[in-house]
């Protein structure tokens, strides 16, 4: 008998604790493949960030550690400089992030630290309960913009990888989609594209994955994929938006 | 025995430069000492003073509020300090940029036109360390034997020449006395 | 034994922290204390240690948690405003059991305050400073060379006992320059088995963490760090007293303040007053046992302090309101000057009168 589908060996056997429907637990897999596929689970070092994913340490199969607010990629500079040996990654939020994490973004981004960083972008804070995100959508209800994102009283929203592709640094950018299962496939090629990037010591890859909140949202899970695609992929729109490397692959070929 | 030392002027006459030679000088003589400057935006360019204790005990304060020699390389360190010299102190000046004289009869006071001597002895810009030679001259506050290796310690082997000029101007202080 | 050289208080800590092992440094420039990053910045290639200058002293506490998680010897240092930014880390720290050391090269405050000495940052040192329960081991040095043998002390307490440990100096033992005898060290033997390496496919994974959303649970984490901070308690205490035996009236002082206290407690003694001088060099844990004891025999205190009076009241936790606790202080910058301590020693000694 053939096993076509089983859990990713970089993944714990332990319920998770996200909602029916959250995005997480495909981007989570799409990691824990990465790694196996990879063969790195073993020197693999993931930083958990706060927000809905803060409980990441006890589903990744790697050592963890937690990071402070926002703090996730100067944690993982720190682990990275101490055992450069190591493959070293951050998942995050959009809050954690783009609000208040946005210096120790950039400046990772900046200094091309060769890490990798897992961006979680469902519009929305879902931990605390539904509130307006760095990346909520203008005109987007949330808990703490009642009557629609108004941009001329907040502003619009951050579009991380249209941001860093503008910095020397960074060696991939890529924006993806977990909407559809073409999307969630490109998605899983650009996750283990960033960490192989790592393992050959190429810098800074950040990967920007378009998710969904059916809770805060307020939709089935269906609906809120539906909705991530007629609304968020247009505003952020996918791609690659840079690859330092884009040529070499065509070169080897 | 403890010797107190204030060394004041502006930025860039060598005030922490001439502590740190009379520390080194000190350090090989094995005895205890310690070195403080002031620190700050005034470093650079305003005014500027360099506390140095050297003692046979160890040394409690580092900071120099009454001293026993007091080296004052402008007019504001002498307006500053002057009051502040212990009875029986020595206050040495850099007499051409101090127009004026010590007010205190209770001090001993040495008159060195060292800016102006450095000029015209083509010793340009180490009117401190001819100011430095007439205080080893006349106090017993380093050993003139010394003076040859504290100056190798402050003065890169890199600059030879450096070397040459400093010990010069000190030679020149002893000199005017 | 090696060579004694002159060397600045900030550069001998930069210097001791090599030479015990640590190869990891990450700060953010702030007067006074840009002496050790920028030792760090060129000594650390060229012995294939990591010298960065993070974005934010933010950046750069977490920085140290993230190599202390990997279990190397890592440290940050700083300047009041930028503890005060670090804060949030080292409460991460002390709440994920993570070893470093933290300089504290104090000035003036609060707000940005001044660039001058201080000692203002007593509170914020040994009561933690960041949110929840939590102790710092502090160290204040009063010497350069202290600097340098109390950084390596602080390396090897906080391996020991898991623990954050802050080095808490000022300005004034940052700039001075003494002569300085740089020892050997072990460069820290203490296994991490904790730390995280890469699973190596050989062990459960380690998890570095300070969350627990179970009451009860994080109840025990707290509980057992206690009983780790109350072994610190029993056996990490040092203080030095100066001439207390027969002393009437104390002086406490720590850092650049005992060094002024001392030249005042002569001062009174050549006068015929019976002073001594306590100084305290771990300022948490307080060695309040041994003032306590002191207390026995001494009928007042006084605490030199450069700030408002924050030492004090572990002065008179201390000696259980047993003698008078007197403040001589000057703040903003400011140091007391000898003649200051020692009108606070003449008036205490003059308050004794009618006393026992």
């Amino acid at each position: 008998m053939t096993t076509v589908f089983d859990r990713p060996h970089a993944l714990t056997d332990v319920p998770m604790h996200y909602c029916p429907g959250c995005g997480h637990g495909i981007i989570h897999r799409l990691v824990a493949e990465a790694i196996d596929s990879l063969g790195i689970e073993g020197k693999t070092v993931g930083v958990a960030s706060v927000g809905c994913s803060v409980f990441a340490y006890n589903y990744f199969n790697v050592d963890m550690v937690q990071a402070a607010h926002g703090r996730a990629p100067a944690v993982a500079t720190g682990v990275k400089r101490a055992r450069p040996e190591n493959i070293v990654f951050t998942y995050q939020g959009d809050g954690d992030l783009a609000a208040i994490g946005t210096a120790e973004t950039v400046h990772s981004a900046a200094r091309g630290e060769n890490i990798t960083v897992i961006f979680v972008n469902n519009a929305i804070y879902g931990m605390t309960g539904g509130q307006m995100a760095p990346t909520s959508l203008p005109g987007q209800v949330t808990q703490t913009s009642p009557y629609g994102r108004d941009v001329s009283a907040v502003g619009y929203p951050v579009k991380v990888c249209e941001m860093l592709s503008q910095l020397d640094g960074p060696a991939y950018i890529e924006r993806v989609a977990i909407n559809s299962v073409k999307n969630i496939r490109a998605a899983g090629r650009a996750i283990k594209k960033a960490f192989r990037y790592q393992t050959e010591g190429k810098g800074f890859s950040l990967i920007e994955v378009v998710s969904t909140c059916p809770t805060n949202w307020g939709m089935t899970p269906a609906k809120a994929m539906k909705w991530a695609e007629e609304n968020m992929i247009p505003y952020y729109p996918l791609g690659v938006y840079k690859d330092k490397y884009a040529g070499d692959a065509e070169k080897a070929r | 025995m403890t010797k107190n030392i204030l060394i004041a002027g502006f930025g860039g006459q060598g005030v922490l430069f001439t502590g740190k030679f009379l520390a080194y000088a000190a350090l090989l003589e094995d005895k205890q000492l310690s070195w403080l400057p002031s620190y700050g935006p005034e470093m650079r360019g305003g005014t500027c003073n360099c506390s140095v204790i050297i003692s046979d005990e160890p040394v409690g304060s580092p900071i120099v509020t009454e001293p026993d020699i007091l080296i004052a390389m402008n007019r504001p360190s002498l307006d500053k300090f002057e009051k502040a010299v212990v009875p029986g102190g020595e206050i040495y000046i850099d007499s051409s940029l101090v127009d004026r004289k010590v007010e205190r009869d209770d001090v001993t006071v040495h008159y060195v036109p060292s800016t102006a001597l450095s000029t015209e002895r083509g010793f340009d810009g180490i009117a401190n360390m001819i100011l430095l030679g007439s205080v080893i001259e006349h106090s017993a506050v380093i050993d003139r034997k010394d003076i040859p290796a504290a100056m190798a310690k402050v003065v890169s082997a890199k600059h030879k020449d450096l070397y040459d000029f400093n010990i010069k101007a000190i030679e020149l202080g002893y000199e005017f006395g | 034994m090696s060579e004694k050289v002159l060397m600045k208080g900030n550069e001998a800590i930069a210097e001791a922290a090599i030479s015990c092992g640590c190869r990891h440094y990450f700060g953010y420039p702030i007067t006074p204390q840009t002496e050790i990053a920028a030792y760090m910045a060129k000594r650390m290639p060229k012995i294939g240690g990591t010298f960065l200058q993070a974005e934010s002293e933010i950046a750069a506490i977490n920085m140290v948690i993230g190599a202390a998680s990997a279990g190397v010897r890592v440290m940050t240092s700083s300047s009041s405003p930028g503890v005060s930014l670090k804060s949030e880390g080292i409460s991460y720290m002390a709440g994920c059991d993570l070893p470093a050391l933290i300089v504290n090269v104090q000035r003036g405050g609060p707000g940005l305050g001044g660039i001058q000495p201080s000692q203002s940052d007593y509170f914020q040192a040994t009561r933690g400073g960041g949110h929840g329960d939590y102790h710092l081991l502090v160290l204040a040095p009063a010497s350069v060379q202290e600097m340098a043998a109390m950084t390596v002390r602080a390396f090897d307490l906080a391996d020991k006992y898991r623990m954050p440990c802050m080095l808490l100096a000022d300005g004034t033992m940052g700039q001075m320059m003494e002569p300085v005898e740089l020892g050997e060290s072990t460069g820290g033997t203490v296994d991490k088995p904790w730390a995280l390496t890469g699973t190596g496919m050989s062990r459960k994974h380690n998890i570095i963490n300070s969350l627990s959303l179970t009451p009860d649970e994080l109840e025990r984490w707290n509980v057992d760090r206690y009983a780790r901070y109350a072994k610190v308690e029993r056996d990490e205490v040092l203080y030095e007293e100066y001439l207390c035996d027969d002393a009437e009236i104390v002086v406490v002082g720590f850092g650049i303040a005992a060094r002024v206290a001392k030249n005042a407690v002569n001062a009174a003694r050549a006068e015929g007053i019976k002073a001594g001088m306590f100084r305290p060099i771990t300022l948490w844990p307080f060695p309040k046992k041994a003032m306590f004891e002191r207390a026995k025999t001494a009928r007042a205190f006084i605490s030199v302090e450069l700030s408002m009076g924050q030492m004090i009241e572990d002065i008179e936790l201390a000696v259980r309101c047993t003698r008078p606790v007197t403040l001589c202080s000057r703040v903003g910058g400011m140091i007391p000057s000898p003649a200051e301590v020692k009108k606070s020693i003449e008036d205490a000694h003059a308050k004794l009168d009618g006393r026992n």
